[in-house]
This record gives structure tokens, sequence and C-alpha cells, in this order.
């Protein structure tokens, strides 16, 4: 076992050189990933002997040899498929598949004064000094092997910047496809970069989706929400139902200013997400909301992070997971309060809703407070569907699987109907809809 | 329309009802009262359909059908209606959502077409005034948040929009002031028609001065001991039900 760990740590060594020896980038950055490949190396694969990976085997990771995605030779994303992914006309959209830019499907046209969005390789160049202030100054990659790996690797990924005072009417949709391409497993590693600036305010949705094949996307997103700013922050997670998905959302909210994510994972065999905020000025609020829906053998690991660096900030947490067969899941709810986070307002949710027997959730709360006079609240539920609602529907005339997809479709609509984004809102709700009617539906958008 | 013969019914291995006949013709209300823990929940839950409960024997037909031999949801689209004696909150379903899917359902049980949604309002509109139910409910979450009188009005708007043939209404006077059991008992005399029977059950005789009984049956102990009509609720308001001890004892 300890051979192949040493073999995979050389091989993405390799790829760290070939690419340190193709240049191009900034000494700042070219320093950046030599130290993170060299932490990379330290720390090796995680393993569920460290306390952070306890419930969620990677091993997987370690044993198979993922090769760069290449470039989707002839792959036929049309116009009208890509329809189906998107979120209507009305955004400001940017596509990429297997982790580059395809502008003939990306809609950047009439993007308001104040709004930047482009790609990270293009903006290392045009925004270098931006780049340089954010990238790797929110991501906790020190101590994240994955992490420490997308930092080491990455390619490319999108910026997102609204300058001071820009309120940004329509969403911003970042939409990462991945399709086949050769024959041995793919990984991507995708760095993103989110900068609403003093009393700006932007909604961005940033999707994954994949049809076919095994592979991996391994993703890094910070956000920064400034003075006075909203950073509104959407994840959708389909990949294939045999893909790896692993992914960092690190969040900063400065005073008064607001930073919220949401993550939405429907698909991947074994996903794990780590979504983190600091609220670093005082009056800063972030809501972290998740929504879960697996079956078969999917595993979905949540682990959230919420930091009170400061007094009078607030936190709302709620992640739901609906779970059938022998899915999986986890969630660890992270709250650290520090001494000097005095008038804390935080409050944390779990509720699973378990349809088979065979299913099975592992939930952790974990508040560490040091201040004392705060308010943190937390709470988590497993259960099944209640027999009295399902009678009371029945005796209505509904039908008695009916009664369930209804009564499974409001537990988790409760996390939809929170999303501020109207055009994602009825997506999702559509997409729930059908998946409780157990149809194929990536099927029919891919 | 209602034909129960010989109905027992078990739940937890103890036996609720032992024996239980009763008759009901369209246009008829009946009232059963009794005593706590006689049975008269348990006949609202059976003949709704709740599998929690084991039928020991007997028969029901309801419009010349084997009700016992239909689902929840079937009864309820031959026409069955129960008001709950404890509404159940379904948290993110939306009254109307709730309603219309029920609508529906019964709808293509009958080979009818679905509703259209304007007109499904229009009539919720309309069954909510009748009721004199707050408007603003019938967009919350179904029950969520409502308060006693507002769950029992809720059950009866319910059987306005739903139609029932049969609507059997379970301690739907529990636990209401006098205003809200007149606006209840209001609302189900609206309802009264010549083709639709109602089965109330009842603990106290006070809802039966709003809503007025053809017949009055006694419930004690699994088993109907005493019928007639209006007058027997007034009488025994004023006797109790130790007045009947005795008839218990001699069965």
């Amino acid at each position: 076992m300890m051979m192949e760990v040493t073999l995979e740590t050389d091989h993405y060594r390799t790829r760290h050189d070939e690419l340190a020896r193709k240049g191009g980038m900034p000494d700042w950055l070219a320093g950046l990933r030599k130290k993170a490949i060299d932490r990379y190396s330290e720390l090796g694969m995680p393993t569920t002997h460290q306390e952070d990976w306890r419930f969620t085997n990677t091993q997987v990771l370690n044993g198979t040899h993922f090769v760069p995605a290449k470039e989707a030779a002839g792959a036929s994303l049309n116009l009208s498929a890509l329809e189906r992914l998107t979120l209507g006309g009305d955004v400001h959209r940017l596509v990429f598949i297997n982790g580059r830019p395809a502008p003939e499907l990306s809609d950047l046209a009439g993007l308001p004064a104040g709004l930047t969005v482009l790609p990270l390789s293009e903006a290392l160049t045009s925004h270098a000094a931006l780049i340089e202030a954010h990238l790797g100054r929110h991501a906790r990659w020190e101590n994240h092997a994955f992490a420490a790996l997308n930092t080491a690797l990455f390619e490319d990924g999108f910026v997102v910047h609204a300058a001071k005072g820009v309120v940004v009417e329509k969403p911003v949709h970042l939409l990462h496809v991945t399709v086949p391409s050769g024959t041995e497993p793919a990984v991507v590693h995708l760095r993103n970069l989110i900068i609403a600036e003093e009393s700006a305010e932007v909604r961005v949705v940033e999707s994954y989706v994949g049809r076919r094949g095994v592979y991996w996307t391994n993703s890094i997103t910070e956000i920064v929400a400034g003075p006075n700013a909203l950073a509104d922050h959407y994840r959708l997670q389909r990949e294939s139902e045999e893909s790896f998905h692993t992914g960092r959302v690190d969040m900063h909210a400065g005073r008064s200013g607001v930073a919220n994510t949401h993550a939405v994972t429907f698909g991947g065999l074994l996903t794990r997400n780590d979504t983190g905020v600091v609220l670093g000025g005082e009056g800063a609020d972030s809501t972290m909301n998740g929504l879960t829906v697996i079956t078969g053998r999917q595993v979905v690991d949540n682990h959230t992070s919420i930091d009170h660096a400061v007094p009078h900030c607030t936190s709302h947490e709620m992640y739901k997971a609906v779970l059938d067969d022998h899915s999986k899941t986890v969630f660890n709810g992270r709250i650290l309060v520090r001494k000097d986070a005095q008038k804390t307002d935080s409050k944390q949710t779990n509720k699973n809703l378990l349809l088979s027997n065979t299913a099975l959730v592992n939930t952790n709360p974990q508040l560490e407070i040091y201040a004392d006079d705060v308010k943190c609240t937390h709470g988590a539920t497993i259960g099944q569907l209640d027999e009295s609602m399902i009678f009371y529907l029945r005796s209505r005339g509904i039908g008695e699987v009916a009664a369930q997809h209804l009564l499974t479709y409001a537990f988790a609509n409760d996390i939809v109907a929170r999303i501020q984004v109207p055009a994602l809102r009825e997506r999702l709700n559509d997409y729930l809809v059908h998946r409780l009617r157990e149809e194929d539906v990536t099927e029919e958008v891919i | 329309m209602l034909e129960i013969k010989n109905l027992s019914a078990s739940v937890g291995g103890k036996t609720i009802l032992k024996g239980i006949n009763l008759t009901m013709k369209p246009g008829e209300v009946h009232a059963i009262m009794g005593p706590n823990g006689s049975g008269k929940s348990t006949l609202a839950q059976v003949l709704a359909g709740r599998d929690s409960y084991v039928i020991e024997g007997g028969e029901v037909s309801f419009l010349g059908k084997d009700l016992l031999d239909m689902s929840p949801e079937d009864r309820a689209c031959e026409g069955i209606f129960l008001a709950f004696q404890y509404p159940v909150e379904i948290p993110g379903v939306s009254n109307s959502y709730f309603l219309r899917s029920a609508l529906n359902a019964m709808k293509k049980y009958r080979g009818e077409p679905a509703v259209d949604a304007m007109d499904f309002l229009a009539m919720v509109k309309e069954k909510a005034r009748l009721v004199h139910m707050d408007e603003a409910l019938i967009n919350r979450a179904v029950n969520e948040g409502f308060s006693g009188g507002e769950k029992k009005r809720n059950e009866i708007f319910q059987m306005a929009v739903l139609d029932p043939k049969l609507a059997i209404l379970d301690e739907t006077d529990s636990g209401l002031d006098i205003d809200a059991l007149k606006i209840v008992a209001e609302g189900v005399n609206a309802l009264r028609r010549p083709d639709r029977a109602v089965l109330v059950i009842t603990h106290y005789q006070r809802l039966l001065d709003y809503i007025v009984p053809d017949f009055v049956h006694v419930l004690a102990d699994g088993r109907i001991i005493k019928s007639g009509d209006k007058n027997l609720a007034i009488e025994l308001e004023a006797k109790g039900y130790g007045w009947l001890d005795d008839l218990v004892a001699a069965r």
C-alpha cells in the first residue's frame, strides 16, 4: 500500500515539474506551487486514521492513476443540450469543458461596468495584482492534501470580480462540464475566485456536470465579501455516477459583509466537500446551506467550518440529506467562536431523511466556544418518513408512493426554497420532482 | 350508503371494536357518542383505512363495495372523508398544492380530467369563504403553526373542496371554544346535502346543539349499546355516561 502512495505522489510531482518548466507564471505563483507540492508530499493522501477523514475512505483515489484531462476532442456539446444545463437566458455565463474555457458556449456579452468574469488563465496576466492579492490567501490548503494538490497543479478556473459599489443584477453562472477524453481516468484541478469589493453585490452559481465515466474533479473556490458586500454563492454538483469530486469553498466576510454558500449535491460516486467561512469583520453574516440527494452506493461527505473571529457576527447553517438504497453521508459541522468574538449568534441544523434501511448517516456537530457571551445552537436529526403524515395524505386520495414522494420533496425543497436565484430555484425544483420519479434526467441533459 | 356488520378490530393485540352494527343512508346525520376509550376514534380510523388496526371480523360495505378491501386512497376516491381528531402538520407542502394533488388524484380515479389551475384557485377561495377560513392559510404549509381552531376549520375546508359522499368527523369539537365550534358547525351544516351522509363522533353533546343529528348511537366498550334520536344525546348529557354502565354490564 505504501508503495502505491509513494508512486502517486511522484506522479503528481512530475506533473508539477512539467508545469514549472513550461513557465509563463509569475514568481509568486511558482513559489506557491512549489510549497504546495512539497506539502502534499508530506501529507500524502488522507486515510481513515485521520479524524477529518474517519468516515470517508478515499483510498480509491490513491489507487487510481489519474492523468490530466485532455481537450475533449469532438465532444459534441451542442447549444440545445447546453440550454438544459444552464439557467435560462438571463445570466452571464462562462463554460469550461474538461477544465478549459469554451468561449463558443459562453455568453459574457453585456457585462455591466465593474463586473469582471473571465478564466483564471487570462486573469493571471490581465488582473495580476488582484489575483496575487487573493489566490491561496483564503483556502486552507496547508492541511488538506487535495487542496494542496489543487494549489500545486491547477491550470484554470474562473474569476468573478465585482468592483466597489457595483450591484450585479443578473446571476453569474460558471458551468464546468467533464466529458470522457481518452482511456485513462482524468483529473481536473479547478481554481476559482469570487471577489465582491466593498458594498458590491454578486450572485454566483457554480455547477459541475458530467454524464459518464470515471474521473476526478478537484476544485477550490475562494470567495471574498468585502466590507458591506454580498457574495451569494451556489454550488451544484451533478457529476457522473462513477466520478470522484473533492471541492473546497473558502469564504471570508469583512465588516458587515455577507458571504453565503449553498452546496447542492446530487451526483458523483464519492464526494467530499469542505466548506468554510471566516467571519473576519464585525457585523459579518454567513448563511451556509446544503442539500444532498443520493442513492445507490453514493457517498457524500460535507465538512463545514464557521470561524467567528470577531464580535457581533451571525451565522446560519442548515444541511439536509435524503438518502436511498446503500448511500451514505457524513456531516461534520465545526463552529469556532474565538475568545474575542463576543455577541456571536450562530445556529446549526442538520436533518437527514432515510428512505431505505441500508442508508447510513454520520452527523457530528463540533462546537468550540472560547467567548462567554454568545448564542450558539445546534441540532441534528435522522429519521424516516412519518407514517402519520403518509396516512393523512392517503386519506385524502393521494396514493402511497405519491405521498412518499411528496413528503420527500417537501423535505428537500425546504433548502431549495431558500435559494435567491429564481432560475436556479426553478431548475432544482424540476430536477427534484423528476429525480423522485426516478427518471434519468442527466441522460437527457448531456 | 354505509353498512357496517358485526365489525371487530384490534390494535396491538387488544380488541377495541367488538361487533359494531350501523346502517347509514344518504342525507342522514348520525352521531356516535361515548366515553373515552369506548372505541369511537378507532371506528373512524378503521373506516378510513389506517393499517395499524387489524380487522378481526365483520363487513363494511360502502355504496355496495367492500370497503375493508380498499386502500385508504381508494376509499377517499370512492367518497369517504375523515376529519381527523388530530390533524397532521406537513411542513413544506402548501395547503393548496396538497388539495390540488388530492383532488386530481380523485379525478384520475374517476377517469375525469385534472382540474385547471385557475378554476381550482377560484373554487378554493369560494370554499374558504363558505367555512370562514382565512384565505392566507390556503398557501401556508398544511396545518403547520395553525391554532387548534384553524386546524379543525382546515379539515372542514378540505371536506368542502373534496366534496365527499360520507364525511366522518372525529371529535372535531374537541379543544374548540364555543365560537370556534359554532363556525365549524356552520361549515358542516352548509355542506349537508340529500346525497351526503355525515357521521359525527363526539364526546360531548354540545356539538349536537349546532349539528342536529337524525340518529344518536352510544358506543361503550366497543359496541353500540343504545340508539335513538337527538333526545338521547340530551339525556346522556343530563345523566352522564355512568348511567350506561348497567347496560354495558348486562351484555
